[in-house]
């Protein structure tokens, strides 16, 4: 573990430095799997413990919603899908462009080991939590939106307008920027799952699993040591959190 | 510079133009801070940027003026570290308009934050991994460097500090603009903008719109003070500015010939040079030809003994420049993109397609507010000290002979 950690500290030196390096050669999965530790709900975030999200997109249906209209409604986002709206998580539909497969998978913050956000915010806004989540801290963020110039997801929105009707756990504001939080406000609870997933499993799909990626015995840690995962432009050398399954 | 030197306008009857040239800076300003108050008020709903095309038009004009600033400090720098005495006695003005405008450039970029109140946090808060606030401390010692090496250029009591604290300068100007270069040259994800050539190909600009800024200003202030410029002094700066021209319209062609070469690029340069419609027109009509092919043929034709020629390159160099951020800032936003190469994407969040920018009114007040402040400054600078450069032609007279 230790060894893969560096080599890949290594390659995000090397990305740095504006050299491209190829795709990832690491068997995915390897780098996430960490020390078999858990941490009790009451206890404060801690890196013994990396949120992920492995996302099944065979078991995906194309045309079902659940889970953004399960985000817009635990986070208090409105739902409209303007060119200043802000989404979270979107369903998106791609298309090969040699085969002609189409997948729907859904799209969301991919919270990276090495999150590019973080690295250009110039105040420390966007950060990373020990616990692997990526979030924006509304207090510090001014609004420049230089993250979301690097973010390769495109997993980042700005608040354009004055805000109303807002949950009180889930604190946005105009001139900020925000994203998917993993549901943070649920995770903080013990609840350990997050909105979309629970719309997923409740509509019959279970196409997300959310869980810890250091806890060798978790779900979501035995489907990436036993399945193969992609990582979305695994190129970046970002360690995402979030891997999909069947791409 | 000596105790008798013109200051502009000042003992002729130009007051009258000065203080209407105050007002005009005044009023575009005005309509800039009345949109700065509106946006922040109502949020960037009203203008045309969004969660696609985040960077808008107040960051074309912002990024033009950062990077002309740093660039117009190279004649400053051709004096003091290369010992030109052309270039020297032009030394303080050059400081004067790179102070003035790196000022206007950085007021729009705060005026544009959402969150522009929370300007103390952005300047107590440094995330030093952040190519943004390490450009922010680059910034901050501009002002600082820049200030004291104007001071030295002014009291003749200072002047043996003139050439280390001039050193520093160009130093840390040609580590600015490439800080500034880095700010898209960092954006790994996008095909625009992933290129470790953005740096130096920023410096090169700089170099030219700052020379170009220059010989504007300066032809301004000679034609004010009815002085005729020495026809061997225009000849040699015309001359660099045509050097930088060729210089940038080369390392241009050189950025777009390797994109080309990486196949993942293709499709992005397709989009620029071939079918981007508005930024394709920009690339070729605004940044090629009317930025360089042209000026270079002006400065090069029998024209270009007379001063207004000159004056007209230099100005078209400026426009050139502007159409060149727009194309790099906005252009390379407008292009989606690719999380899944090789594949077609499409979502209600406008994943796969190119995205459609028009900048409103309010846009164009925040950037014009920049050049606002530029102006304003430079006008009342140059009326109070005396910042016009005077050539003392028999201490020249060797470095003219030699080329
Ligand atoms: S918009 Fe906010 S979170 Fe994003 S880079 Fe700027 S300060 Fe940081």
């Amino acid at each position: 573990m230790k060894e893969a950690t560096n080599l890949n500290e290594e390659r995000r030196e090397l990305l740095k430095a504006g050299a491209l390096v190829a795709g990832s050669t690491l068997a995915p999965g390897v780098l996430l799997i960490g020390v078999a530790q858990a941490r009790a709900p009451e206890e404060p975030a801690s890196d013994r413990v990396r949120w992920g999200m492995v996302i099944d997109v065979n078991k995906c249906a194309d045309g079902c919603n659940a889970c953004v209209t399960a985000c817009n409604e635990e986070n208090g986002l409105s739902g409209a899908t303007g060119p200043q709206d802000a989404q979270w998580i979107r369903k998106l539909h791609i298309r090969n462009l040699s085969t002609g497969v189409e997948i729907s998978l859904p799209m969301l913050c991919q919270h990276c080991e090495h999150p590019p956000c973080v690295d250009v915010c110039p105040t420390g806004a966007s950060m990373k939590r020990a616990d692997g989540i990526v979030l924006v801290d509304r207090h510090t963020c001014i609004g420049c939106r230089y993250c979301m110039m690097a973010c390769p997801y495109k997993a980042r929105s700005f608040v354009h307008e004055p805000l109303t009707d807002q949950n009180p756990e889930v604190p946005r504001g105009k001139g900020c920027v925000e994203s998917c939080t993993f549901c943070v406000q649920k995770v903080d609870r013990g609840e350990n799952t997050t909105a979309c997933v629970e719309a997923c499993n409740a509509a019959g799909h279970k196409a997300m699993i959310f869980g810890d990626l250091k806890d060798p015995n978790s779900e979501i840690a035995q489907i990436l040591k036993h399945h193969k995962t992609t990582e979305v432009r695994a190129d970046l050398g970002l360690n995402t959190g979030v891997r999909y399954q069947g791409i | 510079m000596n105790g008798t030197s013109y200051a502009l306008g000042v003992g002729e009857d130009k007051s009258a133009l000065f203080w209407t040239l105050l007002a005009l800076g005044g009023l575009v300003l005005l309509g800039t801070l009345y949109a700065f108050f509106t946006l922040e008020h109502h949020g960037h709903a009203l203008t045309g940027m969004d969660n696609q095309i985040v960077w808008g038009l107040p960051h074309v004009f912002a990024v033009f003026l950062i990077v002309a600033a740093s660039g117009v400090l190279n004649v400053a720098s051709i004096g003091s570290v290369f010992g030109k005495k052309v270039y020297k006695a032009r030394a303080p003005l050059s400081g004067l308009l790179a102070l003035a405008m790196m000022v206007g450039g950085l007021a729009v970029l705060v005026l544009d934050l959402g969150r522009p109140e929370r300007l103390t946090v952005a300047l107590t808060h440094y995330n030093f991994k952040s190519i943004f606030a390490l450009n922010m401390i680059f910034y901050n010692g501009f002002f600082a460097i820049v200030g004291l090496y104007l001071l030295t250029l002014m009291d003749r009591k200072l002047s043996p500090w003139s050439k280390p604290l001039g050193i520093l300068a160009f130093l840390w100007r040609l580590a600015l603009t490439t800080a500034t270069g880095s700010i898209f040259g960092f954006i790994v994800a996008r095909a625009g903008f992933n290129s470790a050539l953005y740096a130096p190909m920023f410096i090169l600009y700089s170099f030219t719109y700052g020379m170009a800024v220059f010989m504007v200003v300066q032809s301004i202030m000679y034609k004010w003070n009815d002085i005729q410029v020495d026809a061997r002094i225009l000849a040699k700066m015309k001359n660099l500015l045509a050097i930088f021209i060729a210089a940038s319209l080369y390392f241009t062609a050189v950025l777009h010939l390797t994109n080309l070469y990486y196949a993942k690029q293709w499709e992005f340069e397709r989009f620029i040079l071939l079918e981007g419609g508005v930024y394709t027109w920009m690339f070729w009509a605004g940044q090629v030809l009317l930025g360089g092919v042209l000026p270079l043929i002006l400065l090069f034709s029998p024209l270009a003994r007379h001063p207004a020629t000159v004056f007209v390159a230099a100005l078209l160099v400026i426009l050139g420049g502007h159409c060149q951020m727009y194309v790099t800032i906005i252009g390379g936003q407008a292009f989606p993109l690719d999380l899944f190469p090789g594949w077609a994407e499409s979502s209600s969040f406008y994943d796969g397609q190119i995205h459609p920018y028009t900048p409103t009114i309010w846009e164009l007040l925040l950037g014009l507010g920049g050049i606002a402040i530029a102006f304003l400054i430079t006008t009342v600078a140059v009326r109070v000290l005396g910042f016009l450069p005077q050539d003392d032609l028999k201490a020249l007279e060797p470095e003219l002979k030699a080329g």
